[in-house]
């Protein structure tokens, strides 16, 4: 094992656990609009981690072309994702809890 | 090296699943659905480093595709009752 | 506009298909290159029958370079307010307080003012709910979170990198 690889592998099981904390998150929230910050954690903490992960353990070819495609394709296309979520769940008369003071 | 990290990913999966089953709202089931589609992404991608057949990658890039554009769908069709509805004359704009 | 332009638009997109292709497939044998092309045409042939090719926009779609170093800054951004957005989670007293703020954009482009609107709900903690020509409504989990975004840092360095000349 070289040191490339530890460090891959390093940032392969923290990406898995920021996974598990964003699922906590979802089940913790009180109200759907918070439960989407904590959704958003997977989408970037997540992908970043695993996917630089392996690209770093892949190394440069074409298997690592794929990988940074896929990542740039989901940062991408999960905020758009969530903003029609949220837009769609305001429409659907679904109030967001405040906590103005 | 990396039979750890797939563990815990299957047992996300796992969890999104159960999230989808006990949400409240629609809005909560479709955000649980896309949770569960992101984790497959990586799921497959993993697997395909674990199992050296780095050709996983290709199913992975088109899950993503269909991931995305299901979930828009399914909004559309909760928004207007119809998937092939046009916005163009709403001034809100498209979803 | 003329059957030029619509030659050249649609030479763009069998070019850039065919990057796209060459990228991703890694077998380069005379049969499998003869059934990209052909899909490639016949992607060409659906997309422009669809009417999905846009002609009034500029030929080479170049002008996202412009946002890349705007970028890694973003990328900075992001993990930081992970961080945060992570430790609320692991706190056992849950401390968010979500509000909703209105936001104004000073971007004039809609293809930067979609630039903006994207990053504030990439970074977690902020997701921007509705969008109505240059107001922006957020939707924040904490004070902190709506304070960092009515600075105007991210808006500031988004409208800095749109007045940028081609790199």
């Amino acid at each position: 094992m070289t040191a490339i690889e530890i460090l891959s592998g390093i940032l392969v099981i923290l990406g898995s656990l920021s996974i598990i904390v964003g699922l906590l998150g979802v089940y913790r929230m009180p109200d759907f609009f918070t439960r989407l910050h904590a959704a958003s954690v997977i989408d970037t903490l997540g992908t970043i981690l695993i996917l630089f992960g392996l690209i770093l353990y892949a190394g440069l070819n074409i298997v690592s072309i794929k990988l940074l495609l896929i990542l740039i394709f989901i940062l991408i296309t999960t905020p758009t994702a969530a903003h029609a979520l949220a837009k769609s769940a305001l429409h659907g008369k679904l109030k967001p809890m405040t906590d103005d003071d | 090296m990396f039979e750890i990290p797939t563990f815990m990913i299957l047992l996300s999966m796992l969890l999104a699943l159960v999230s989808a089953i006990i949400g409240k709202t629609i809005y909560d089931k479709i955000l649980a659905v896309n949770i569960f589609g992101t984790v497959t992404v990586l799921f497959i991608a993993l697997f395909g480093f674990l199992t050296k057949r780095p050709e996983f990658l290709d199913i992975a890039l088109v899950y993503a595709l269909i991931n995305f554009i299901s979930t828009v769908a399914i909004l559309k069709f909760f928004e207007y009752g119809d998937i092939s509805a046009s916005s163009i004359e709403k001034e809100k704009g498209d979803i | 506009m003329s059957n030029y332009d619509i030659f050249f638009h649609k030479i763009s997109l069998i070019i850039s298909l065919a990057l796209l292709w060459l990228m991703l497939s890694g077998h380069y044998t005379p049969l499998l290159l003869l059934l990209g092309l052909l899909s490639v045409l016949a992607v060409t042939i659906i997309s422009s029958r669809m009417k999905l090719i846009t002609y009034d926009q500029p030929i080479l779609q170049l002008y996202f370079i412009r946002f890349i170093p705007y970028g890694f800054w973003l990328l900075i951004q992001v993990i930081k307010s992970n961080i945060d957005v992570c430790r609320r989670i692991l706190n056992p007293k849950l401390p968010i307080s979500p509000r909703l703020i209105s936001l104004k954009s000073s971007q004039s482009s809609s293809f930067a003012r979609m630039v903006y609107a994207n990053s504030i709900t990439l970074t977690p903690g902020t997701i921007s709910i509705d969008l109505d020509g240059s107001n922006i409504e957020v939707h924040s989990l904490s004070l902190e979170g709506a304070e960092g975004l009515k600075t105007g840092k991210m808006d500031k360095k988004i409208t800095d990198s749109e007045a940028q000349p081609y790199v």
